[in-house]
């Protein structure tokens, strides 16, 4: 496995740079444009949702090469205030901050594999991959 | 007083001492586009306002116009920073050279009239310096917040907003303002968003969007969105993004056709017609 880069995000503009970041990636690793597209606009979901949310926190990425496939794994952890209810967040149109609530429901399905994991007070991690076809 | 004598009296070997250490760092730190000359020269000037500097006690005028040189140059603040740390320990060693006692008194007053020459100095060209770079970077953020949300009235009725790059929070907020502003004054009937220059839509951009949009249909105007890449299409439709309720076109070409019709207008070419009409002269000549 490579090793992974890491974007801090602490103020708006660095959803832009994890951003920028995620699609270098793609595009070196040889995904289309229309996925290079889908992986930049779920960086920046999560990327903004981590500013949004937890205020700051870090967006990571991992370039899975094995025998069978190749992708890129993306990981936006924070320790923020966490969320108490998965189900509901998974839904699509449920917003606390005014928004169109299709952000993680969203990435879901822009993103292959998707796996959220949060404690209330503690934190929340998201791990999402796309394979390249 | 003892030191600076000493120091001022000895300048022209401490002066070469220097000259020959900073021009060590050139290879390793700088650019190698700097020419020979322009370096030893701006080298020259340094040192002398360096010296300048202590014999005063501070010669602000010269240290101004100096660290203003460095930054129309280009140079790094590295520079800045080396040069002086390698006049703190060739003018330390130096004196320590020179004298014939080197006690721990010694050692205490040399180092705090060292630290007397240099500190100001330092602080007075880190200060010009970043001063001048934050000077830049307003200058900057205000030029680009003047090509943020640009409108063009195209004709009587129909305005058009190209957007291009990222958008933001403060972004979002401009272009909801100008494109309001601007279709009032401009008595605008369509107003055409283009988002061929936008690299990602995610939910708070088209959230923003959405809004604008809305905002233009209640002052009773529409709003069309164009510029909407395949790949962007695909996104959107991927988030669940809800864009029916209001008319998007692939293509700003499209979009302003649509705006004509809206306005009831359409666009004629006149050398169809022409030819048609020497065509037509033809074959009356044929027969």
């Amino acid at each position: 496995m490579e090793p992974q880069s890491c974007v801090n995000i602490h103020k708006e503009w660095d959803i832009v740079g994890a951003r920028q970041l995620g699609r270098e990636m793609a595009k070196n690793l040889g995904f289309g444009t229309v996925d290079q597209a889908r992986i930049a606009t779920a960086v920046s979901e999560l990327a903004r949702n981590i500013y949004l949310y937890a205020e700051q926190g870090q967006v990571c990425f991992e370039i899975i090469d094995s025998i069978e496939r190749r992708g890129l794994c993306m990981m936006a952890i924070d320790s923020g205030p966490g969320i108490a209810d998965i189900g509901q967040v998974m839904q699509d149109g449920f917003t606390t901050s005014g928004g169109l609530g299709a952000g993680l429901p969203g990435v879901k399905r822009l993103m292959d594999e998707f796996d959220i994991r949060s404690e209330v007070g503690e934190g929340t991690k998201i791990i999402a991959t796309k394979w390249i076809r | 007083m003892e030191f600076k004598r000493l120091l001022i009296e000895n300048s022209d070997s401490i002066v070469q001492k220097w000259m020959e250490e900073i021009e060590s760092l050139k290879d390793s730190n700088y650019t190698a586009t700097i020419s020979d000359e322009l370096y030893e020269s701006t080298n020259r000037e340094f040192v002398n306002v360096i010296f300048t500097s202590i014999r005063n006690e501070g010669s602000t005028k010269a240290v101004e116009d100096f660290s203003e040189k460095i930054i129309n140059l280009g140079w790094p603040l590295s520079y800045i920073t080396d040069g002086l740390q390698i006049f703190r320990r060739v003018s330390t060693e130096y004196l320590i050279t020179q004298s014939e006692v080197v006690d721990s008194n010694f050692f205490t007053e040399l180092s705090s009239s060292v630290n007397e020459w240099v500190e100001p100095l330092i602080r007075e060209l880190v200060n010009e310096y970043s001063g001048s770079w934050e000077h830049i970077v307003s200058l900057q953020r205000v030029a680009l917040q003047e090509l943020s949300a640009p409108l063009i009235p195209v004709m009587e009725g129909i305005t058009i907003m190209p957007l291009i790059g990222t958008i933001d929070t403060e972004r979002a907020k401009l272009i909801m303002e100008n494109l309001l502003e601007g279709a009032i004054k401009h008595n605008s009937e369509v107003v055409l968003i283009d988002i061929t220059g936008v690299p990602v839509v995610d939910t708070m951009v088209a959230h923003h969007i959405i809004q604008a949009a809305e905002a233009v249909r209640l002052i009773g105007s529409t709003c069309i969105l164009v510029g909407i890449r395949p790949e962007i299409a695909q996104t959107i439709v991927n988030l669940g993004i809800d864009l029916s309720n209001f008319p998007t076109k692939s293509s700003l070409k499209k979009g302003f056709s649509t705006a004509l019709a809206i306005t009831g207008r359409h666009v004629t070419d006149l050398n169809v017609k022409e030819n048609n009409i020497e065509k037509m002269m033809d074959s009356l000549r044929g027969e």
